[in-house]
């Protein structure tokens, strides 16, 4: 039987692939879909802890994490495309002209 | 019905300065001159009222609004008519109205715009001479005392393209702000001290007190209060603005600086009777600048050459001897000095603007004579004016000006009678020299024009007619206070008697005369004959001098060369004042204040905050990557180090 623990340190692998995944690549796209990894995994953790404590909030956060996740990647994915129209190339580090 | 009285100029200055530029100019002087007419019509009504109230406490009392009210400190605007002020509002709008109408004829060579500016200014100085004269508070009267001295400023400057014209509106305004400074610290100290600005107030609390042996904060507030008056009124040490203030128009010279604003300080002081009298050491002191003023001015009017500033030093002169009635008490002969000099002096005044007129702006007696002839009409009201001041017996300034050498004498202070008859010769002579130089002798033309000048002609009908009316004035005036001496009733006296009395002992008032001066007629009598004797003494004297044997005054000025000359330099008083007061205070103004304090203090206080905000910027801009992964970095940083100290907390 699975325990708590069992699902905290998955929710913590998944959560460091996430940040792997923003640190590492160098697409915007994957960057944004580590995110989103970063954000399940989050969720995971959500759900664990209602569970093992038999209370629904974990679940009712999880749905506003959903929602909120939905409305970014729809913000995220237009700025993306907007981007690549202007200069044809979706690595980050291309992004400098708000240097100091 | 007493808010008109000021209200009616008001109302004229503003049509003149909304409507003025687009009216004819027949129109604008029309409208300052009715709304003074009007003013003066109110003003016979309400003190007509006043005469049928009983002696003692003849007052009428207006209250318009409160004006401040914050807690304890309730300032009314209250307007209050007792018997001083009624006297102030008659010469005031009486005068007032006869100099504008002068003015219409005399400023006829003005444009439009201009001729109204001039109405408009003219009225609304009206406007705060009134206020000052019927303020029921200090506060009032210094609301009317600052806005005369504004007007005083715009009417000195209204030539203004005159370089001479605008630095003597300057310099009065700049000497007034000195006095001033020292009247508003009095208000302040007399409220701090006494808790009221109503001048009846403050009497009251003041009645029952005994008049303070020490200098103490009575003293102290007479003192400051005499300080402004000294900047207003042109005394010693700040009467210097008064001569320069002749570079206004003529009929200006006539209202401001001789019948009305120059005798507020008088005012000023005879409406705090009751305070001056509990401070009998400043009254000393205002006793002793007066007369110091009276004769040191009269020294500079018997060489000054130019017509108006010979009648600025006898203003200054006239106004020493009003100080000196003040300073021994006698409050009432001063008052009377003021009613009589209003009407000789702006009779001299316009007078002088009727012979500047006629010579098409010569100023210089040099250059007059004979205008006798040509001028008649000014010829014979300025003789009247001149017989008036010089104290001859039966014209006005004899009445006024011994009932003040007079009381000086009785009040046990021989040298100050003996300056004021000093003064008194000084003024007869001088009068007369001015006569007997411009109307009487050869024509001296400057030498090209002559021949321009062979026909003068004599003042119109607009100017002629206040000539002659202030000349009969001149004559008559001095009955309002015929001496009991003479069987008179000295009226002008037992009416004004209630306004220098504390409230209280003002009802009681009734029936008491002066037992002690009714005893001493005699000395009255004695001292009338020697200044009349004076006075004749003077005009025979300027005679001698200047008709029969010309050459003499040329002789006495190469005889004592360094005299004549401290005298026509007007005593070095400007250039002392340049030297000691002007320079050091400009030197350190641009010196320490503006290139020390400001440029280096302020200006690096406000410069260096900027700078450090731009190095501060300069500095920390490098965080500033522009890179997004970065950005990610430090958020990541931050959190696990915020998850780590809770952590490991």
């Amino acid at each position: 039987m699975a325990s708590l623990n069992h699902y905290l340190i998955l929710s913590g692998v998944i959560f460091t692939i996430g940040v792997a995944g923003v640190f590492l690549r160098r697409n915007l796209i994957t960057i944004l879909l580590s995110i989103e990894v970063m954000l399940n995994a989050v969720n995971l953790s959500f759900i664990a802890f209602g569970h093992f404590q038999g209370s629904a909030d974990g679940q009712i956060i999880v749905f506003f994490v959903i929602t909120v996740a939905a409305a970014e990647a729809a913000v995220g994915l237009a700025l993306v495309i907007s981007l690549f129209r202007h200069v044809e190339t979706l690595n980050p580090d291309a992004f400098r002209q708000l240097r100091g | 019905m007493l808010i008109w009285i000021p209200l009616l100029p008001l109302l004229g200055f503003l049509i003149n300065t909304v409507a003025g530029g687009r009216l004819p100019k027949s129109i604008s002087g029309a409208v300052a001159s009715l709304a003074m007419l009007a003013a003066f019509g109110v003003s016979v009504v309400e003190v007509a009222a006043l005469l049928n109230q009983a002696r003692g406490g003849r007052e009428l009392v207006q209250t318009i609004y409160t004006w401040i009210a914050s807690g304890d400190f309730q300032i009314p605007l209250t307007l209050r008519l007792d018997p001083l002020s009624a006297l102030m509002i008659l010469v005031v709008t009486g005068i007032g109205f006869l100099i504008h109408v002068y003015s219409t004829a005399y400023m006829h060579d003005e444009t439009a715009p201009e001729y109204a500016r001039y109405f408009s200014y003219l009225n609304l100085f009206a406007f705060f001479m009134l206020l000052l004269v019927l303020g029921a508070n200090f506060l009032i009267l210094f609301v009317g005392w600052e806005g005369v001295g504004l007007c005083s400023y715009l009417l000195i400057g209204f030539w203004y393209q005159k370089p001479s014209a605008a630095d003597a509106g300057k310099k009065a305004f700049i000497v007034n702000r000195i006095g001033d400074v020292a009247f508003i610290l009095g208000v302040l100290l007399a409220f701090v001290r006494f808790g009221t600005l109503d001048f009846q107030r403050l009497a009251g609390a003041l009645g029952p007190m005994a008049p303070e042996a020490a200098f103490g904060a009575v003293s102290l507030i007479a003192l400051l209060l005499f300080i402004g008056a000294t900047g207003k009124s042109a005394q010693i040490p700040l009467y210097v603005w008064l001569p320069d203030a002749m570079e206004g128009p003529t009929p200006v010279s006539a209202l401001i600086h001789a019948a009305t604003m120059v005798t507020a300080g008088v005012y000023l002081i005879g409406r705090n009777a009751v305070l001056f009298s509990h401070a009998p050491e400043v009254l000393l002191i205002v006793a002793v600048v007066g007369a110091l003023t009276a004769v040191w001015a009269g020294l500079f009017g018997l060489v000054q050459t130019d017509i108006k500033r010979v009648l600025a030093y006898s203003t200054v002169s006239q106004l020493g001897y009003m100080f000196l009635a003040m300073g021994v008490g006698a409050y009432a002969a001063g008052i009377f000095h003021l009613f009589t000099h209003a009407f000789f002096k702006a009779l001299l005044f316009l007078g002088a603007g009727a012979v500047i007129h006629a010579l098409a702006g010569e100023q210089d007696l040099r250059y007059m004579g004979g205008l006798r002839r040509d001028l008649p009409i000014t010829y014979w009201t300025f003789l009247m004016g001149s017989l008036a001041i010089a104290g001859v017996p039966g014209l006005a300034g004899f009445f006024s000006k011994d009932e003040i050498l007079y009381r000086t004498f009785a009040s046990g202070h021989a040298w100050l009678w003996l300056i004021g008859a000093a003064t008194s010769l000084m003024t007869a002579i001088y009068m007369f020299r001015l006569v007997f130089l411009a109307f009487h002798g050869p024509r001296r033309a400057r030498g090209s024009e002559a021949p321009q000048h062979a026909h003068l002609h004599d003042a119109p009908r607009a100017m002629a007619i206040p000539l002659v009316v202030l000349a009969l004035g001149s004559i008559l005036a001095g009955y309002a206070g015929f001496p009991e001496m003479f069987g008179g009733a000295n009226w002008i006296e037992h009416f004004l008697e209630p306004s220098f009395t504390a409230p209280a002992l003002a009802e009681s008032l009734e029936g008491t005369e002066a037992a002690g001066v009714a005893a001493s007629h005699s000395l009255e009598m004695v001292l009338v004959i020697v200044s009349s004797f004076l006075a004749l003494a003077g005009i025979g004297l300027a005679a001698q001098l200047y008709l029969k044997h010309p050459g003499v005054p040329a002789r006495l000025a190469a005889r004592f060369p360094w005299l004549y000359r401290f005298l026509v330099n007007k005593g070095y008083v400007d250039e002392i004042y340049d030297e000691t007061l002007v320079q050091p205070i400009r030197s350190l103004s641009e010196n320490v204040l503006w290139k020390g304090l400001d440029t280096r203090v302020i200006d690096g206080a406000v410069n260096g905050v900027g700078t450090i905000v731009v190095e501060t910027g300069a500095a920390v801009r490098h965080l500033q990557t522009g890179s997004m992964r970065a950005y990610a970095l430090s958020v990541l940083l931050g959190a696990v180090l915020m998850v780590g100290y809770y952590l490991w907390r």
